[in-house]
């Protein structure tokens, strides 16, 4: 077994509204599975019941090859989206109930607490209550309470929102690091450059079904269109274009370049490879610029979710 | 895992520990003793006003009726006219003229009686002349009959009915204000007390959810966990303060009215109205053995066992109600709607206890509102000390405690979904729809 978490045909209804229907997930070991989907599309309710906090209707999930067990909770940590803390507790105080409330003992829970406030140099704010730190502040504290108990799996729900490109970054290190040391870690966002930079597998939902999952790079590789963004330069650009189009498909494109008059997004078929495009140009025109265009999540994303 | 320990600590901790909880319990023994003070002051200040009412007496069959006392002085006005009399006792500002006209017998004096005054006369000063003039016209009558003076006064009768049960109990009207006050100190502590905690849980779960720490904790614990957690704790806290404020009640209470010489016990007129009345039947000698015997003959053991039992049950039942009505709603403002069926058969309860408990403590009333469960707590409380058979008394509690599990049951299916709902103000009939997810 590679996946630590498994949920198979899962199902959940809330009266005649059908939040999941029959979502089956993978997570592998070591990875980071980026959870996506549009507002509404189920994303928390897999999560909730990932975390046991709902049950779902039909359908199994099993962490490390046992089902779910209240024992479990011990090895998930959660950062829900909607989140906070009790405003008016000291920050140490607060960290070390939620700590304990997660199984652990007071004295290991201070020894790690201190080092994570350390490592994050916070710990000034031992004495603070809550309401006193700005909300950046707070989401650090939340950060750190989530991971405390060195869980087998993280859950990340939108982990960035609320904290400055710089926290956000030192966040995201800090995810990273934990995958590193063995961390398994879940990911929901709608912030598509942080999935390019973060996720190893996606799976997407969209209105109560999962309606694409798989390796990142292998649904890039679906997606492609084989198109290539092309910069020429020749003293004849209006032949060169009419040649070009005469044989292939052939967009406007965009790109920032220093010289280039002629730039164009190409679209090969398949039986033409990338060396037939590049020598074509070539004997065409000076090429200064020859890429692939590789689809982005965002394209992915979105226009998944549109032909559904 | 069992945290319930745990939040327990966090609960109660949080509560006591909370700056306006720590001056609302060492300040409110001292508000109310003050208050208590005040009230007690100003009623002696009012019976010390002096007043003065002028007598026109035309008729002259009310002569020597009014005796000056203490707080009143009567003027008899002779040779006045009422106009002028009128103006006289303006002038002087006086407190009003008792004025009776002129007529011929005795028969037709009661109904030519007059009291003018500039504002309304005090309903005690007016029965107070109402009653002596009745006496005195009643004596005057018999006497015209040829009764004397004497054989009126030995026809003065005080009765005294002396109880007694069938098993040889015995009792006094002074037993019957001791089980009173016992029933109504139980039934209206309750009711304080689901009032002011029950709320509090309320508060407490409402600020987990605008706070949105809810779905952090929720995700380490059981919701039936985090709710009996926070009715547990919450109780606790309450315990602890009434505890504090019964204490540093009692001490205040002693130490003010020895610095201050009042009498509290006369702040509370209805009950001295009691006490006079058993003072006088029996006299003040044997009213303290009296006083002891009574609360003797209170059975005790039942008494607390059946105040404990009734009072947890009754708190928890309502309070888990609370916890549900904080589950569903995302501010205080909205709890409004769900308030009022906790609240109507709380009064309801209160008000049976105080109407008609005291009239006829075994009547159908009585005894039905003691066995519904919303009701039940604080009727109960408020019967048992007049006595009531053990077996409607574990019949009453097995309902409570059935009641209690099927409202936590609800409570926790209503608070389990609505903590994790934002934005929306449910509808009963979304609440209904949530029982089933």
């Amino acid at each position: 077994m590679n996946d630590l978490l498994v949920a198979d045909s899962v199902s959940k209804s809330f009266g005649d509204f059908r939040a999941l229907n029959e979502v089956s997930i993978a997570v592998p070991k070591g990875s980071i599975f980026g959870l996506l989907g549009p507002n509404g599309a189920g994303k928390t309710t897999l999560i909730r019941i990932i975390n046991q906090i709902t049950m779902p209707d039909q359908g199994t999930v099993q962490l490390d090859g046992q089902p779910l067990k209240p024992e479990h909770i011990r090895d998930i940590g959660y950062l829900p989206e909607e989140r906070g803390l009790y405003k008016s507790m000291k920050v140490g105080e607060q960290a070390l109930y939620l700590a304990q409330l997660k199984g652990m003992s007071k004295t290991e829970a201070r020894t790690r607490l201190k080092y994570w406030f350390d490592k994050l140099e916070i710990g000034d704010w031992w004495n603070k209550k809550i309401q006193e730190l700005s909300k950046g502040q707070a989401q650090k504290i939340q950060f750190v309470v989530t991971v405390l108990h060195r869980p087998k799996l993280l859950i990340f729900d939108e982990p960035f929102s609320g904290f400055d490109p710089i926290n956000a970054n030192l966040i995201k290190d800090e995810i990273l690091q934990l995958r590193d040391e063995g961390a398994t870690v879940i990911f929901s966002t709608h912030r598509m450059e942080s999935v390019e930079e973060l996720c190893d597998h996606i799976a997407l939902i969209h209105k109560s079904n999962k309606i694409l999952d798989g390796k990142l790079n292998d649904i890039k590789r679906q997606f492609k269109t084989n198109t290539f963004e092309v910069g020429l330069q020749s003293n004849n650009s209006e032949a060169v274009i009419a040649d070009i189009k005469n044989k292939f498909e052939v967009l406007p494109a965009t790109f920032k370049n220093l010289n280039d008059d002629i730039k164009l997004n190409v679209k090969i078929d398949a039986s033409t490879s990338s060396n037939d495009l590049l020598s074509f140009l070539a004997s065409k025109a000076e090429v200064h610029h020859f890429v692939e265009v590789i689809p982005t999540a965002n394209d992915i994303f979105i226009q998944t979710v549109k032909n559904n | 895992m069992n945290h319930l320990p745990l939040i327990i600590k966090r609960e109660y901790l949080t509560k006591v520990k909370n700056k306006s909880f720590i001056i609302m319990t060492f300040l409110s023994p001292l508000i109310m003793i003050a208050l208590i003070a005040v009230v007690a002051y100003l009623s002696q200040l009012n019976n010390d006003k002096k007043r003065t009412i002028s007598v026109l007496d035309e008729s002259g069959f009310l002569k020597d009726v009014f005796q000056n006392t203490e707080n009143t002085t009567y003027n008899n006005l002779d040779d006045f006219s009422l106009e002028e009399a009128v103006a006289l006792v303006k002038e002087t500002e006086g407190y009003g003229l008792l004025y009776v006209e002129k007529v011929d017998s005795l028969n037709e004096v009661s109904k030519k009686i007059k009291f003018y005054s500039e504002e309304t006369p005090s309903l005690t000063v007016i029965s107070g002349i109402e009653s002596r003039i009745e006496k005195h016209l009643r004596d005057k009558k018999l006497q015209k009959d040829g009764v004397s003076l004497a054989q009126i006064e030995a026809a003065k009768t005080k009765v005294d009915i002396s109880q007694e049960s069938f098993d040889g109990q015995k009792s006094s009207k002074l037993d019957n204000i001791i089980k009173l006050a016992f029933g109504g100190i139980a039934g209206y502590l309750l009711f304080m007390f689901i009032i002011i905690y029950g709320n509090m849980i309320m508060r407490s779960v409402i600020e987990e959810k605008t706070s949105r720490i809810i779905e952090v904790i929720i995700s380490s614990v059981k919701p039936i966990q985090l709710m009996m957690g926070k009715i547990i704790g919450t109780s606790l806290a309450g315990v602890t303060q009434f505890a504090i404020w019964v204490i540093l009640g009692g001490v205040l209470m002693v130490v003010v009215s020895a610095i201050f010489g009042i009498d509290l016990a006369q702040a509370s007129a209805p009950q001295q109205e009691l006490m006079n009345q058993a003072i006088e039947a029996e006299g003040a000698q044997a009213m303290a053995e009296n006083l002891i015997n009574a609360i003797g003959n209170l059975p005790i053991l039942n008494l607390v066992i059946a105040f404990m039992f009734f009072f947890i049950g009754g708190y928890l039942l309502y309070s888990s109600l609370y916890a549900a009505i904080g589950a569903a709603v995302d501010n205080e403002t909205d709890t409004q709607q769900f308030m009022l069926p906790i609240l109507m058969p709380l009064i309801l309860a209160v008000y049976v206890g105080v109407f008609t408990v005291i009239e006829d403590p075994h009547g159908t009333v009585s005894t039905v509102f003691s066995f519904i469960p919303l009701t039940s707590p604080v009727v109960m409380l408020m019967r048992i000390p007049f006595g009531v058979p053990l077996w409607q008394q574990g019949l009453s509690l097995l309902l409570l405690i059935g009641t209690f599990m099927f409202a936590v049951w609800f409570a926790a299916k209503i608070y389990r979904v609505g903590i994790l709902m934002y934005g929306k103000k449910p509808t009963y009939k979304e609440l209904f729809k949530w029982l089933k997810y």
